[in-house]
């Protein structure tokens, strides 16, 4: 029967045909003619089944949460789209407690948000269920292994226990745990757990998931891997990410847009390809040719001859082959591509050279602090 | 992360060929979504429910914690399976035990059995912070709470009820009067009902406290024992000094002699008070409504602890 692995048959493979497996293989044949999906998918584009169901994932008017002695969220308006968005903030920035209102265990002091189209307030059952949720904390008990434990929060979600036990099987696959699994979690390192705690977050196959600090306490390269992982949360699995954070720098990669939280208020929200068009710096790198033996001189000098004013952009590796240019918008592109094809030189690269999202935020602070209400009207017109 | 993965897109391409030869190709057949049903908050209840009494006899996890809960069973059940043989053997006209004293006589192990899965139930959720996953789930705190007193409460009505039955067999083999066997089977199962609630109760209400297991299960054997010790202390001094009429009153101090009350004054069981004063039927009102406002209450202070706990 099975030939390698597990200690104990897994009971939770997909397919459970008795047939001899190839080495190396966890998970059992797949046989084509038996697995081939040949239905046709409304997913197929990524994330359209989501896109076409809903526009907006979760809108908040004027919510605020007070405590006692606190005040965590102060009159926070926010639309979120469909996407991956970072929720960016310093510790006790009202992240957690946002986090906590939109699903429905934490009343709100006053305002309303909607999850999904779903009010928190009323639908806090019908929004768990469509929703995953990946705590900060460690929230795994160390004497079951990963698939027993996935399966029973699958079943928590309402998933029947075949499907329950094949997603699981499924969705560890896809964060990257394979024979692991099937051990007791208490040995595992901290990147396995993360990914645990993402597969009991995704196993249900929600709509929209709550990272809390997915990355936080991962190496250097556990973090990159969690971040990619995250990304394709959106891209291939089609689900929405709300993913929170107190390091903007690893959401720039990641995020669609960014929500910056600060003492409850909302800072900015904004789309992080909106911040990158508006301000594009273009990087252009041409060949030489015999008639011209200095391509990027030739290019610098058409270009300021039509009024487009150039950098070398000294100080950055390939200083003097590269061109640096701000792009006033779409012609910009064309201008480009018109005069290097012109002098009959080659285009080596045009690429978008990114501002940091630091800078947006350093910018949002800025003026945040001259105009408050005004900030936060525009914020929310940025979003969804 | 470490795993190639192309989009979902291509996922037709990757699993469509089925040339021969190809049979243990692997495929990577992408992600997929779920559109199957999706049973919602009673069958999440009902899920935790049958996760919690599996995993009071260690089922679903490691041998080691097997072995408790196993070992005891057999502890409970086996002076029954001596009595039924002794009983067979000899010919005897009735059991050695009342169905109904059964469970006074063991409950040392029925104390060990909740000090050990009350708080391997409750306590570990909260130790490893695994309660703000269950309350990120459709279900709301009254299920959480709901499905583990329900479980706790089966288990230990499965650990009491067993050696009933083993010797309710017996006595039906070794051929004593069936419908007097059955009466007295039947008192034993309500009996032993009520204890299950009540201990089940008490045990996780203690082991809720605390999301330390040492200290749940310490805390758990010293109000079981210092109870009883202290109550049938007491009612030994009473009862040398003649003042019987106390003696039934002082049961209503810990749980075991509760439910020893209510069985001498409602189930025609036989009290094990010193002297064998149990309760009258107007005293034993008494006793039945503390036995339910305890296991009400502990109910209630259940729901108020996990109130508060959330995410």
């Amino acid at each position: 029967m099975w030939t390698i692995g597990p200690r104990r048959a897994p009971r939770d493979a997909v397919r459970r045909q008795p047939v001899v497996r190839p080495q190396g293989d966890p998970y059992g044949p797949v046989i084509p003619e038996r697995d081939a999906d040949t239905a046709p998918r409304v997913d197929d584009h990524c994330g359209l089944r989501h896109y076409l169901r809903i526009v907006t994932v979760i809108a908040t008017e004027s919510l605020s949460k007070r405590f006692p002695r606190v005040t965590a969220l102060d009159r926070l308006s926010v639309d979120v789209g469909p996407g991956v968005t970072g929720l960016v903030g310093a510790n006790g920035a009202g992240k957690s407690t946002l986090i906590k209102i939109l699903l429905g265990l934490s009343p709100a002091t006053e305002g309303r948000a909607e999850v999904l189209g779903l009010d928190v307030a009323t639908k806090g059952g019908d929004i768990r269920e469509r929703v995953g949720y990946m705590p900060e904390h460690d929230c795994l008990p160390p004497d079951v292994s990963a698939t027993e434990f996935v399966v029973h929060m699958a079943r928590m979600s309402g998933l029947p226990p075949t499907a329950a036990r094949e997603r699981t099987a499924d969705t560890l696959r896809h964060v990257g745990l394979y024979e692991e699994r099937y051990r007791p979690i208490g040995g595992y390192s901290t990147g396995m757990k993360q990914r645990v705690k993402l597969a009991q977050a995704l196993v249900h196959d929600p709509q929209l998931v709550f990272l809390d600090e997915p990355t936080n306490g991962l190496d250097p390269v556990g973090r990159d891997e969690m971040l990619g992982l995250i990304r394709r949360i959106h891209t291939d699995f089609g689900i929405s990410v709300l993913v929170t954070s107190h390091l903007l720098g690893e959401l720039e990669r990641t995020c669609d847009h960014v929500v910056v939280v600060d003492g409850g208020k909302l800072l900015r929200s904004s789309s992080t390809t909106d911040f990158t068009q508006s301000t594009a710096i273009l990087a252009i790198e041409v060949t030489d040719t015999d008639e011209h033996p200095d391509g990027t001189r030739a290019v610098r000098d058409v270009l300021h001859a039509r009024g487009i004013d150039t950098h070398d952009g000294s100080g950055l590796p390939g200083a003097g082959h590269i061109l640096l240019l701000t792009a006033e918008g779409e012609e910009t592109y064309d201008v480009v591509r018109d005069v290097v094809a012109d002098l009959g030189l080659g285009l080596v690269r045009m690429e978008q050279r990114r501002h940091h999202i630091s800078e947006v935020f350093k910018d949002s602070d800025e003026q945040a602090l001259q105009g408050g209400d005004e900030q936060r009207k525009e914020a929310v017109g940025h979003g969804g | 992360m470490a795993v190639e993965q192309p989009p979902a897109q291509t996922s037709a391409q990757a699993t469509a060929p089925a040339r021969p030869g190809e049979q243990t190709r692997i495929h990577n057949i992408g992600y997929r979504n779920y559109d199957g049903p999706r049973l919602g908050r009673a069958y999440a209840r009902r899920s935790l429910y049958s996760q919690s009494l599996r995993g009071a006899y260690g089922l679903g996890r490691s041998v080691k914690s097997k072995v408790l809960p196993m070992l005891l069973f057999v502890v409970m059940c086996v002076p029954a399976l001596i009595m039924v043989a002794v009983a067979v053997a000899t010919k005897a006209k009735d059991l050695p035990v009342d169905y109904t004293s059964y469970a006074v006589i063991m409950q040392a192990v029925i104390g060990l059995y909740v000090a050990s899965q009350g708080p391997q139930s409750v306590s570990r959720d909260l130790r490893f912070k695994t309660v703000p996953l269950y309350f990120s789930r459709p279900i709301e705190t009254a299920d959480y709470v709901r499905a583990k007193y329900a479980a706790l409460a089966s288990a230990l009505f499965m650990l009491t009820a067993a050696p009933l039955l083993v010797l309710y067999v017996g006595a039906l083999l070794a051929k004593l009067d069936f419908s007097d066997q059955t009466k007295g089977f039947a008192q034993g199962l309500v009996s032993v009902a009520l204890l299950s609630l009540l201990f089940a109760g008490i045990g996780l209400v203690i082991s809720a406290v605390t999301p330390r297991r040492g200290f749940g299960i310490a805390a758990v054997i010293a109000v079981l024992t210092i109870s009883y010790g202290a109550v049938s202390t007491v009612q030994a001094i009473a009862h040398s000094q003649d003042s019987t009429s106390a003696i039934p009153w002082l049961g209503l101090f810990s749980p075991i002699t509760l439910i020893d009350g209510v069985q001498t004054a409602f189930l025609g069981a036989s009290s094990s008070y010193p002297g064998e004063v149990g309760p009258s039927s107007g005293q034993g009102v008494v006793f039945l409504l503390v036995t339910l406002g305890l296991i009400a209450g502990c109910y209630g202070l259940l729901m108020r602890r996990y109130r508060k706990v959330g995410l």
